[in-house]
């Protein structure tokens, strides 16, 4: 596995408990009462997201519906809205892991971006169909401070994986 | 390679096609939606997830409660001088109402006896303080630091030191969520205090509150204060709860728009009184033909309920 399909770094395999801990500690940061303040980004949706687009053999929708539940009750929000959102993301990033992998961290994070404001989106609908009230255009911010954490984070969660560089000048290949 | 009748083995065993858990996941997903938003089913499975959940809660909150001290530690002599000052001459003001308030109370006790009127029930309160604003940007809600334990339940009015600030919506064991008043699924019957003209207060989102169903032509005036009217059997009636800013008297619609704001802090955060639970309104008279004696009953029941 590489960071990228066109870089030539191997990075080690990753750890299952890794995962589990990142998307854990996300669901941490989350908890912290920000209230209304915009452009928190939804760090369990950048993790999950991440992990999708990595891992997609071992990171895929149960994650994205168990998290989401747990994202409900922690929001006291509507079950099933961040559930529903996350199912989706989580089916989007892992099917276009392949295509992402390909672009340089940049071009990755646009691709990661209609993601998350698709997410958003399915959650405004979900609830505005019920007769909830227009969160305003700034909660859309926090899609985009998300993409701006793409690479950061992608750098933080492979780090486990990265060997150090040696260069034998004798083996050149 | 395939013999007939069979297919080949797969390399990798990977579970059910993407297309088909996804559907799966989000048909469970849209069940549990409609579950919640329409029949009200979950509230157990929150329950219980939010008690397991209050621990890591409670230590999320520890960078920013280090933060709150951090900054009240810093807080400046003066200005805590300045504040105390304030207090202390807000204290004298209300002083002579609070004194003259005791004398009142006790003279409509007796008034009330003479009359032979039920009398008022004393109401308590309980102190508690606000958590935070709840995340969800949908609905406006703010969590209190008491729950069940402290024998908070569904319903009862949340007040602070100016008017009424909303409404306990859901109750766990150690904490409780308020419905604010300007969130678009709650209403407050009202009067207006200058002329008693009743109506329906409804949150109408962005922090601001309207007026529903008075007619064009209603006796309302920009600056009028409305007060709670005690027709619900939730609030006391009389507390302070919105200040009229805008009114537009459109004659293309057969009602008149009046927006409202809240006199409470209803966003801002800090401490809030959770009244206890009014006890219930005797039940609506009957509109079947009954006896008219019956429903004067009925009536003069429901006006000294008030």
């Amino acid at each position: 596995m590489q960071p990228t399909h066109s870089s030539r770094r191997i990075l080690l395999p990753v750890r299952n408990w890794f995962i589990v801990l990142t998307l854990f500690l996300a669901l941490l940061l989350n908890l912290i009462p920000f209230g209304r303040f915009p452009g928190i980004p939804d760090w369990v949706a950048l993790v999950l997201a991440f992990w999708c687009v990595h891992q997609p053999l071992k990171v895929g929708m149960a994650a994205g519906f168990v998290l989401g539940l747990a994202m409900d009750v922690a929001d006291a929000s509507v079950m099933g809205q961040h559930a529903l959102a996350y199912v989706l993301l989580a089916f989007a990033a892992a099917g276009w892991s392949r295509r992402v992998l390909w672009f340089p961290l940049s071009q990755q994070a646009l691709h990661v971006l209609p993601m998350f404001l698709g997410m958003q989106l399915v959650m405004m609908v979900a609830r505005m169909l019920s007769g909830a009230e227009f969160p305003g255009v700034l909660w859309f911010l926090s899609s985009f401070t998300a993409t701006l954490f793409w690479h950061p984070v992608t750098y933080l969660l492979l780090m486990p994986q990265f060997r150090p560089e040696d260069k034998d000048v004798h083996r050149p290949i | 390679m395939s013999v007939v009748g069979h297919a080949p083995p797969p390399f990798f065993k990977r579970g059910p096609a993407p297309l088909v858990r996804l559907a799966f996941f989000v048909s469970l997903s849209l069940a549990l939606l409609i579950a919640d938003l329409r029949f009200h089913t979950l509230e157990w499975a929150r329950l219980a997830v939010a008690t397991v959940a209050w621990p890591l809660q409670r230590a999320t909150w520890m960078p920013i409660d280090a933060a709150g001290d951090l900054g009240t530690y810093v807080v400046r002599q003066s200005t805590l001088l300045r504040e105390n000052e304030e207090l202390r001459r807000r204290q004298l003001g209300t002083a002579n109402l609070l004194l003259r308030q005791q004398h009142l109370e006790q003279e409509n006790m007796r008034l009330r006896a003479l009359l032979d009127m039920r009398a008022r029930l004393p109401v308590e309160g309980r102190i508690a303080e606000i958590l935070y604003a709840a995340r969800d940007p949908f609905s406006r809600r703010v969590i209190i630091d008491k729950g069940s334990q402290q024998g908070i339940s569904a319903g009862q009015a949340v007040v602070d030191d100016i008017g009424v600030i909303g409404q306990v919506a859901r109750v766990f064991p150690l904490t409780a969520e308020v419905l604010l008043l300007t969130d678009k699924d709650q209403a407050i019957p009202v009067a207006v205090q200058r002329n008693g003209l009743r109506a329906v207060l409804a949150g109408a989102g962005a922090g601001m509150m309207e007026l529903r169903f008075l007619a064009a032509n209603a006796e309302v005036l920009v600056g009028d204060i409305l007060v709670t009217s005690g027709l619900d059997g939730v609030y006391l009636p009389g507390l302070p709860v919105a200040k009229v800013v805008k009114i537009d008297r459109d004659s293309s619609y057969s009602f008149a728009r009046i927006a409202c704001a809240p006199l409470a802090g209803v966003e801002r955060h800090g401490l809030a009184l959770v009244l206890g639970a009014r006890t219930a309104l005797p039940p609506q008279p009957d509109d079947a033909p009954a006896s008219v004696e019956q429903s004067a009953r009925g009536k003069r029941v429901k006006k000294k309920a008030r």
